[in-house]
């Protein structure tokens, strides 16, 4: 991230909160509605200096780091197979295609069925949804290999594993990092999703608890806020990884 | 082979290569196509589009099985890429991501040379290219001729007995390319491998063979064998000798006959 980026972001961030309250002043919306953002901004600070939303957002935290973890890894290898055999694309494309339209939210129910109510179905269902842009951005990158340069290696005798680490994967990394920023924001949606499915904690849990039973909406938006945080600093997280490995050309 | 006789010495023996093709009979690109280098000669490969000449090089250079007949190195059949044979493509080839140092290292480094080798062994070669200067710089920031030159210093990396250029200065303008060809030739003059080059330029062909081979049309074959009367070192101002105009007219005689 480079430091002029910073007071853009800030500003952006300003500019949206005016926003929010202008809307809540000139709409006159009450706050079990749209609270103003001043208060959800003391609901937020209070929501974490009391220990409410720690625990909830360390589980989450850990549903998506895990599920990210377990769906990329998963992906980079299928999606190498893809890329290197167009045979074995045709034979498991139509089932990668049918499993991604198939939406999450109508399969959660069915994975916290099978999986339970704890950390495992939400990293299930984390890893299922991250699973398709990284294997499919790795497929495409894989492919993208220059033809010319593959042949370069064979007249210098590379072996199977030199290709991949020398030029395959340096080749497709652009490509596999465009995958990886969707999935990582995805991880977030996976994990929110397993929980509304069924869960004890997490912030998809506090979301329903701070509407439901508890009737909190200002810590029902300051942990949607809390959400979103995250999404945003994983997501920086991911292009600050991409700007180490993948160098300049 | 006798002990005696320079290394680098290839025999190409009634070679034929197939390209198999989707639905129609295999393309015939070439078919018993005969000659021989000795160690440390140079021969041009000439001849009109679609002859072969690369596909006899890269026969050569062990990238591609021939149907019939077989490449012999020092007397040893070639049957895939071998250490002794450095190959310069048509195009620099050079991993984008890589500095020109690190582009020449990777030949080193494939071959299995540690770091400090290679450290060394990469600033000698960048030195005989004349790239001692732009080690540090990617590729993209190169001109098309330095890039060439890294992907020569590529190719001499392992120390090859032979060098195989296919149209490496095809992408050059005129005046560049008849400096690379001298410093190639220089370059020639130190290390004496035995140099196959193909070229779609008589004048080429001629200022770097000791012999140009003529190629016919598909199916490619040998159809003109002609030493070329010029001494070494080699001066461009050579190209205007007699004997270099009647040269370059018998090639282009058999080139007219193959292409009628």
């Amino acid at each position: 991230m480079r430091l002029s980026t910073i007071p853009s972001v800030l500003g952006a961030l300003a500019v949206s909160l005016l926003l929010w309250k202008a809307v809540v002043v000139i709409g006159g919306y009450p706050p079990f509605i749209l609270p103003p953002p001043e208060s959800v901004l003391v609901r937020l600070v209070e929501a974490w200096t009391d220990g409410v939303m720690a625990p909830h957002a360390a589980t989450t935290l850990l549903e998506i780091g895990l599920g990210f973890a377990v769906g990329s890894v998963a992906a980079l290898v299928v999606g190498y197979v893809l890329g290197r055999s167009s045979f074995v694309a045709r034979l498991i494309s139509p089932y990668l295609v049918a499993a991604q339209a198939t939406p999450i939210l109508a399969l959660a129910p069915v994975l916290a069925l099978w999986f339970g109510p704890g950390l495992l179905s939400k990293v299930v269902i984390a890893a299922l949804i991250v699973f398709f842009p990284v294997a499919v951005s790795t497929m495409v990158g894989i492919r993208s290999v220059d033809a010319g340069l593959l042949e370069l290696a064979r007249s210098l005798r590379a072996t199977r594993r030199q290709v991949v680490m020398t030029l395959e994967i340096p080749a497709a990394l652009p490509s596999i990092f465009g995958g990886l920023r969707i999935g990582i924001t995805l991880a977030v949606v996976g994990a929110i999703v397993g929980e509304w499915a069924g869960a004890e904690r997490g912030l998809g849990v506090l979301v329903n608890l701070a509407r439901g039973s508890l009737f909190d909406i200002p810590l029902m938006f300051a942990t949607l806020v809390t959400i979103a945080a995250i999404g945003v600093a994983l997501y920086l997280a991911v292009v600050l990884v991409e700007r180490r490995l993948v160098p300049a050309r | 082979m006798t002990e005696a006789a320079a290394p680098g010495r290839i025999d190409v023996h009634d070679l034929a290569v197939e390209f198999p093709r989707r639905g129609e009979a295999p393309l015939l690109a070439i078919d018993g196509v005969e000659f021989s280098v000795s160690g440390g000669e140079i021969v041009s490969l000439i001849g009109p589009n679609g002859c072969g000449k690369s596909t006899i090089l890269r026969s050569i250079a062990g990238l591609v099985r021939p149907s019939r007949g077989q490449v012999l190195l020092d007397g040893g059949a070639i049957d895939g890429p071998d250490p002794r044979i450095g190959l310069v493509f048509q195009e620099p080839r050079l991993l984008p991501w890589r500095t020109v140092a690190r582009n020449v290292a990777y030949a080193l480094e494939l071959a299995g040379f540690p770091r400090p080798v290679r450290e060394v062994r990469v600033l000698e070669l960048l030195r005989r290219v004349g790239l001692q200067d732009s080690a540090t710089v990617l590729p993209a920031q190169l001109s098309g001729g330095m890039r060439q030159r890294a992907a020569l210093a590529r190719a001499l990396a392992l120390e090859p007995e032979v060098l195989l250029l296919d149209e490496p200065f095809s992408a050059l303008d005129a005046m560049t390319r008849d400096r690379f060809n001298l410093e190639l030739l220089r370059l020639w003059g130190r290390l004496r491998t035995t140099i196959v080059v193909v070229t779609h330029s008589i004048s080429e062909a001629i200022f770097l063979g000791d012999r140009v081979i003529v190629l016919g049309a598909r199916p490619g074959r040998v159809v003109a064998d002609i030493a070329v009367p010029l001494s070494r070192p080699r001066t461009i101002d050579q190209l205007d000798e007699a004997a270099v105009s009647a040269t370059a007219r018998e090639i282009r005689r058999h080139l007219d006959l193959v292409a009628a």
